[in-house]
């Protein structure tokens, strides 16, 4: 595995500066970790990085594996679209990230590769982020008539409204969530939460100390 | 074996069942006809056909397919899936029931012919289970379909769902189709 990532991380390398030197100012940062390749460029540019990458002989990332949003609300630009590619030729996978907000659109990548339009719509229903020029801007996984983007970090778990069949109006009606119980979270422990050291529970142990 | 003259209830294989097809049997070649009440012969025959509406919505569906494969044979008890509700008796909700996906429930119950059942199959279909508290789960399909038998687990096991099937049998029995 440390062979496979060694040899990975020279074309990785020689990748970002190939990008670097073909795009200049565009390319806005650039991180190896992990063995991998992230290459933040302008929101303008993507298209043409993306072109780039699929075309250039010593790139050839013909496939789009995924795209997909991040929220990070204290960002003045809150969202990151992220798109990871994969070259089959040479063995070598890539991340490419843009930011954008709630208003400003981000150019469809949907010209370049087809499978972008779903993956686009998921990011558009899922965080709000409005890709430009895409042929289908529709919702494409949340109910019809949907209100709001569930995956930003403002947007409550469990929602706004909840279903019911109404036995008069002989239809399934939507109503106002009204939970009998609170959501409680009991994972205390969860890397994602922020690791607190101190355990429910601890005081008592050091009061007795 | 529906057709007792007693409770309804069905008597286990033995001595007693052995006396009462004796019974029927020696009755059928003396006088050509046995008696029995029309509810319990309805009924009888309403329990040996239940012919469930394919509703998997998740992974308790794929635990559903081994109840109806070769291993558990649901075709035992006259339990044919159907892929239409004009044909089916009852409607199993296998799986997690989305907002999205509450209205088309209701349009295929509503299309399935009196009588009907409904068998609740997991946590998700019981009460929105693992996803209760999420924006896009109704809380149980009760909120959609009134549910006879809810099968628990997650997925429950092809066995448990068996018994969920066998205990609408009995609940059919007690009640009568008739009467509903």
């Amino acid at each position: 595995m440390s062979e496979l990532l060694s040899d990975n991380s020279v074309a990785l390398k020689d990748l970002k500066d190939l990008l670097k030197s073909h795009f200049g100012a565009d390319v806005i940062d650039t991180a190896y970790r992990y063995g991998e390749l992230t290459v933040v460029v302008k929101r303008e540019s993507i298209t043409n990085v993306l072109t780039f990458l699929r075309d250039d002989a010593g790139c050839l990332f013909k496939q789009l594996i995924d795209i997909c949003g991040v929220d990070y609300p204290e960002r003045a630009e809150r969202f990151e679209v992220v798109y990871h590619l994969l070259s089959l030729k040479h063995n070598l996978r890539i991340r490419v990230k843009v930011t954008t907000d709630e208003e400003t659109p981000v150019p469809t990548a949907v010209g370049v590769f087809n499978a972008a339009n779903w993956f686009e719509r998921e990011t558009w229903d899922m965080y709000g982020v409005f890709f430009a020029d895409h042929p289908d801007p529709r919702r494409i996984l949340t109910d019809y008539g949907f209100e709001g983007h569930p995956l930003r970090k403002d947007f409550p778990l469990t929602g706004y409204v909840e279903v019911r069949y109404d036995d008069e109006q002989k239809r399934v009606v939507y109503e106002p969530v009204k939970l009998v119980q609170d959501f409680r979270n009991f994972d205390f422990e969860s890397p994602w939460e922020g690791m607190q050291s101190i355990l429910p529970g601890d005081e008592k142990a050091e009061g007795k100390a | 074996m529906g057709v007792s003259t007693n409770t309804g209830a069905p008597l286990a294989p033995g001595h007693d069942q052995d006396v009462l097809l004796k019974g029927v049997f020696d009755e059928m070649n003396d006088k050509g006809f046995v008696l029995s009440s029309l509810d319990k012969l309805a009924t009888w025959a309403s329990t040996g056909s239940m012919w469930p509406m394919t509703f998997g919505l998740a992974c308790c569906a794929v635990e559903m397919m081994h109840a109806a494969a070769a291993r558990y044979d649901m075709d035992r008890y006259g339990v044919v899936f159907r892929p239409s509700p004009r044909q089916s008796d009852v409607m199993i909700v296998a799986g997690t029931l989305t907002n999205k996906m509450a209205p088309a429930l209701r349009k295929v119950y509503d299309q399935m012919a009196e009588p009907r059942w409904v068998i609740s199959m997991g946590s998700c279909a019981n009460g929105g289970g693992y996803y209760h508290y999420s924006y896009s789960v109704v809380r149980g399909c009760d909120r959609v379909v009134p549910v006879d038998i809810y099968v628990p687990g997650c997925p429950p096991t092809a066995e448990a769902l068996i018994y969920g099937i066998l205990q609408l049998q009995k609940k059919i029995r007690r009640t009568g189709v008739l009467s509903r």
